[in-house]
């Protein structure tokens, strides 16, 4: 500003005498010196021009920056710092269901294959499923920690269960990472997955028969992910071993590990795969399965396999409106031990059993979803010695086939109905399901 | 024997160098972020977009090839203002890759460099896809794009100081040409001024904030909720069937052409494509040629031919 005054008034001088000149006599002098006026002049000028250009674009700057500072005086910079502006993400799943069998699904079993776990079908009318509350948040810049804590009912009383509560680092080098606590175990695809993101009521058979629907235990996981230009990620769990397919917390407290490999890619933006292969080692000591009142005792080894693959379309990678899922797992497992009978009678166990199930899913258009799956299980046939126990088997492999369609009206509420035809059991069922799931507050991301 | 060894060790140090020297590798969230870094770094960065400029930046799957590219990533680039809420949070948390984490060097929320728009009192999941912290759409201001550009110049110079020149001359490079072309865009939109446009997503806030134009109407009846026959049935009421009500509707790419041609058709208001960032169209080829071809695409709908 002080710059452009002072030169203006010699700008003015300059300017009038350049004037009185001009009125003078026409000589060579004076042309040569009204010459050099007019070059001073213009000279003059273009440095004012300058200038002041210069001031404009110093004083839209400030504008501009005052206005960036009102923008960013956002309500969480003014807020005086307190003890819940640090606390952690809170979201809670609300989810319900109503079932009508044609057998009483407290009945429920599937010969070969006593279950275990959380395994079995849901209530028959309505009723509640897990009410989920989850907690996350950076513990500092090192750790990361989630807690999740389903609200159940069983026989009519709520249960405060345990689902997750690990805490992760955040800082390690090389592409590693570690999990410690309680966390679905990396096995398999689905095993990982949130009751409210399964994209059936229920889960397939293999889980529920080799899972107890899902395996979820204490302990430790290691991640490791390759610095490859296609997905390559390894990891191993040492668990206790607390809960079905191990049990008993057998080795001291360390009684099941797994090892798993994950690979995928893409094809273009609009499709992308994913398969993955583990390996569960359990020890289970005195392990619980079949009838809860009579229940079958098992202790020895559980070898587990899994394979799994997932296929998923989207126009140029837009899921909103449109995509398709694929997905199938097989898994093979050894178990070798001694099974105990509710009468006590105890008998050596070395057999193995396989299962797989395939799905898909179709979202034609937006809010839809339409789905099919099917489920099939076979086992070794035992020795004569368990024939008529749960561990005998039928003569046709159990098997189900189930259709769904579901309509979300936003990412956080899905309204579904679902059909089984499960001759999974020694009488055919069919079954029809309906269910809600909503959420509040954050969502967490969900995995591919 | 000794010439053969001499030879291998001149190729080692041939190599090393080279391996030393590696490329910055930039992570983009979208597009616009993944060119900004090529026109700042140039030869120095090789600069991947997660998603696809016809690909709906809210709506994206945590892909298993993009946990391996952040893994590898030394620079992570997104809008932010929980614009990749959906899917960036997964991507990191699986990525195991500490120098790109929120707070770390390695990740620029681009959003938090420029002055947001829209930032609500509250938020209530009634009331649609709300951003707590305001319309993350920005790069539609190529305003925006300068102060997203100084910082990331000033970022990549922090991660990689053996190139801190290179990338403040590439910064002040790219500024130089941008504010020239922002001055001719400006001097061209001067006729746009005013114009009464209706978005389908509120996705063009910040280009309405740029070139003023005034924003009527959306096609959603809520943010991320699509346009319902009820919602575009009141907006056929309420912007009359002579084309008087609004010059212009626009959408995206990747959002469906139905509803907003089907207000074209009913109300005479001209529906036009605008790409969205860098791709989108054959002639938005970068950062220049996106604006050129919003401009472009404006004047054809305003006038009923190409400008």
């Amino acid at each position: 500003m002080n710059i452009r005054l002072r030169h203006l008034p010699l700008a003015c001088v300059l300017l009038f005498c350049s004037q009185v000149f001009a009125q003078g006599e026409q000589s060579a002098e004076l042309d040569a010196l009204r010459e050099e006026i007019r070059s001073m002049r213009t000279e003059y000028e273009a440095r004012i021009a300058d200038l002041e250009a210069r001031l404009d674009a110093a004083e839209s700057q400030d504008a501009a920056e005052s206005r960036d500072e009102a923008a960013y005086r956002s309500p969480e910079t003014v807020s005086v710092a307190s003890d819940n502006s640090f606390n952690p993400a809170i979201g809670v799943t609300f989810q319900g269901q109503a079932w009508a069998y044609d057998n009483d699904p407290e009945d429920y079993s599937i010969p070969g294959f006593p279950l275990g776990g959380e395994a079995g079908p849901a209530p028959e009318g309505l009723s509640l499923a897990e009410t989920e509350i989850t907690m996350s948040a950076n513990v500092d810049d090192k750790f990361t920690a989630m807690l999740t804590v389903p609200i159940v009912i069983e026989e009519g009383e709520v249960v405060v269960e345990l689902e997750e509560a690990w805490v992760e680092t955040l800082s390690l080098p090389g592409g590693l990472a570690i999990r410690m606590g309680r966390f679905f175990s990396d096995i398999g695809y689905l095993n990982d997955k949130h009751f409210h993101s399964w994209d059936f009521a229920d889960q397939p058979l293999v889980y529920q028969a080799f899972l107890g629907s899902q395996y979820i235990d204490d302990g430790l996981q290691f991640r490791w992910l390759a610095p490859t230009d296609f997905y390559l990620q390894f990891s191993g769990e040492v668990l206790r071993g607390d809960r079905y397919p191990a049990g008993g917390a057998a080795n001291s407290g360390v009684g099941s590990t797994t090892l798993g490999v994950n690979t995928g890619g893409d094809i273009g933006f609009s499709h992308s795969w994913l398969a993955g292969f583990s390996w569960l080692r359990a020890d289970a000591d005195g392990r619980e399965s079949g009838s809860e009142d009579d229940p079958l005792l098992f202790t020895g080894d559980t070898d587990l396999f899994i394979a799994d693959f997932v296929w998923k379309w989207a126009p140029n990678g837009n899921s909103r409106q449109k995509n398709f899922k694929f997905q199938a797992e097989y898994m093979w497992r050894n178990e070798k031990g001694d099974y105990t009978l509710p009468d006590g009678t105890p008998g050596p166990w070395d057999y193995g059993q396989s299962g797989w199930y395939a799905q898909a899913i179709y979202q034609p258009f937006l809010r839809w979803r339409f789905g099919a799956r099917i489920d099939h299980l076979s086992a070794d046939t035992p020795g004569m010695m368990w024939e008529g126990t749960p561990l005998y088997p039928s003569d046709d492999d159990p098997a189900r086939f189930s259709l769904m369609v579901d309509w979300s009206n936003s990412e956080f509420s899905r309204l579904r109905f679902q059909y089984n035809h499960d001759r999974a059991s020694d009488f055919t069922d069919n079954q029809f399901g309906l269910q809600y799931i909503f959420s509040i507050g954050a969502h967490g991301a969900h995995a591919f | 024997m000794k010439k053969i060894l001499n030879t291998y060790l001149l190729l080692l140090l041939l190599v090393l160098p080279v391996a030393a020297n590696a490329e910055l590798r930039v992570f983009a969230c979208e597009p616009e972020w993944s060119a900004l870094a090529e026109e700042i770094g140039g030869g120095l960065v090789k600069a991947t977009s997660a998603t696809s400029a016809l690909q709906d930046p809210h709506y994206v799957e945590a892909r298993p090839s993009l946990i391996s590219k952040v893994r590898k990533a030394d620079l992570v680039v997104c809008s932010g203002a929980q614009l990749e809420i959906g899917w960036l949070p997964m991507l990191l948390s699986k990525a195991n890759n500490p120098q790109v984490l929120p707070g770390k060097d390695g990740f620029l929320e681009a959003s938090s460099f420029v002055p947001r728009l829209d930032v609500p009192d509250n938020v209530d999941r009634a009331q649609g896809d709300m951003h707590p912290q305001g319309n993350p759409h920005i790069q539609m201001n190529p305003h925006n794009i300068s102060r997203v550009a100084r910082a990331m110049g000033e970022r990549m110079a922090l991660i990689d100081p053996g190139n801190a020149a290179a990338y403040a001359s590439g910064t002040e490079d790219f500024l130089v040409r941008w504010k020239l072309a922002i001055e001719a865009w400006e001097e061209r939109a001067q006729g746009l001024v005013g114009k009464r446009v209706v978005c389908h997503h509120k996705s063009w806030i910040y280009l309405e904030d740029w070139l003023r134009l005034e924003e009527v109407a959306t096609l959603e009846p809520v943010p991320g909720i699509p346009p319902t026959a009820t919602h575009l049935s009141a907006l056929l009421k309420e912007l009359g069937t002579n084309g008087n009500g609004a010059d212009v509707i626009i959408r995206a790419p990747f959002q469906s052409a139905k509803a907003s041609e089907w207000l074209e058709e009913r109300t005479g208001i001209p529906a036009v494509m605008l790409p969205l960032t860098v791709g989108a169209t054959e002639q938005a080829n970068s950062l220049f040629g996106l604006f050129d071809d919003v401009l472009n695409r404006l004047f054809e709908a305003h006038t009923g031919e190409k400008s």
